[in-house]
């Protein structure tokens, strides 16, 4: 092997290293298993509940009942999953919550909504409620 | 002889033609819309497509708009979604709660009279499925404003998204004050009704509203045309 492409190939296998041990930390592949929940709250959600999932979204200002902080680990780990489920699939009304949380189970999917739950758990970083 | 005569009309048919060549509307919507706009009902509805598209689908823009709204909006845009389409490509985290990256927002492109008005009927003969709207939905029956409103503000809640007046209520959605010149009273129904069979997976959800609430949040919505002053 000539050694300007040994230098290649060296380079090339320490960046797939470092890419391997960047893909493989704990973070990353927590966050790997939300990719499709992130992207439904991203579309849905952020409007209300923030960029930083805060409860401080562009529509939060004004409103007479200020939408979730989903970060608050005190606050979320409080309600359990089939509250959180019901919240978003039928509204706030149907969980004794505020009518500002509309049903988004005209456009999720059950399985789309057990997924946010499970998301919800990963931002607020807290238990299932139970 | 026969010469001299054609060359001076030869010269005044090529002054003509290169003064008024009538541009065809559907080449213009093509090469001026088409890029940020569906004019063709998509074959895949999915949430990135949602993410990538520049502006709103306009397909069915003929049982949408009001023409001559749209022919004046083409010549003088102004935004109608406060944060934009898609909003979230438009919105950041700020000191306290989340604001509009007004540097993201582009203008869109401003039309000269002649060019509007062309624009305006090709865009209204773009009708899309025949059963996106039911003609005659709306009744057009009496509205109290102070109901509508209720309904409206707090037993609905459509105020968390749209704005009822400029700077109050939601900004994720487009502005509701100027709907009653923009938008078909029926559109409005049948997309109240089921925003998702519109235009899918948009960030509006299907709120089951029933015959009443649609009726009477209608008619509210062209109300506020006409009763805040605004377009």
């Amino acid at each position: 092997m000539k050694p300007e492409r040994m230098v290649r190939s060296l380079g090339a296998g320490a960046a797939a290293l470092a890419l391997g041990l960047t893909l493989s930390s704990p973070a990353d592949a927590a966050d790997k298993d939300y990719t499709s929940a992130t992207h439904h709250y991203d579309t849905y959600c952020v409007q209300c509940h923030g960029v930083n999932r805060n409860g401080q979204g562009i529509n939060s200002v004004g409103m007479s009942v200020q939408p979730r902080d989903h970060t608050d680990a005190k606050g979320m780990g409080g309600i359990p999953d089939d509250e959180l489920y019901n919240a978003i699939k039928n509204g706030g009304l149907s969980v004794n919550k505020s009518v500002l949380m509309p049903a988004w189970g005209g456009v999720l999917s059950d399985v789309e909504i057990r997924e946010l739950v499970a998301y919800l758990r990963h931002v607020c970083n807290c238990g299932s409620g139970q | 002889m026969k010469l001299r005569i054609c060359i001076p009309v030869l010269a005044v048919l090529l002054v003509l033609g290169f003064e008024a060549p009538p541009a065809r509307a559907d080449d213009v919507l093509q090469t001026q819309c088409a890029g940020c706009h569906a004019l063709k009902k998509p074959e895949v509805f999915d949430i990135d497509r949602l993410w990538q598209r520049q502006g709103p689908d306009l397909y069915y823009a003929g049982i949408k708009f009001n023409r001559p709204w749209l022919e004046k909006w083409l010549q003088d845009p102004v935004r109608i979604r406060p944060a934009g389409e898609f909003y979230r490509h438009h919105v950041k985290a700020g000191e306290k709660e989340d604001v509009i990256d007004e540097a993201s927002l582009k203008p869109h492109v401003k039309l000269s009279a002649a060019d509007a008005a062309v624009m305006a009927d090709a865009l209204m003969k773009l009708k899309g499925p025949a059963d996106l709207v039911t003609p005659g939905a709306f009744k057009n029956g009496a509205v109290s404003a102070s109901m509508g409103a209720m309904f409206f503000n707090k037993l609905r809640g459509c105020a968390a998204c749209h704005q009822s007046k400029p700077g109050v209520g939601g900004r994720s959605g487009p502005e509701l004050y100027s709907a009653a010149a923009r938008l078909q009273a029926d559109y409005i129904y049948s997309y109240m009704k089921d925003p998702q069979r519109i235009d899918p997976l948009v960030w509006m959800p299907k709120l089951d509203l029933s015959e009443p609430d649609l009726q009477r949040l209608t008619g509210y919505i062209l109300l506020l045309g006409n009763t805040e002053g605004n377009p």
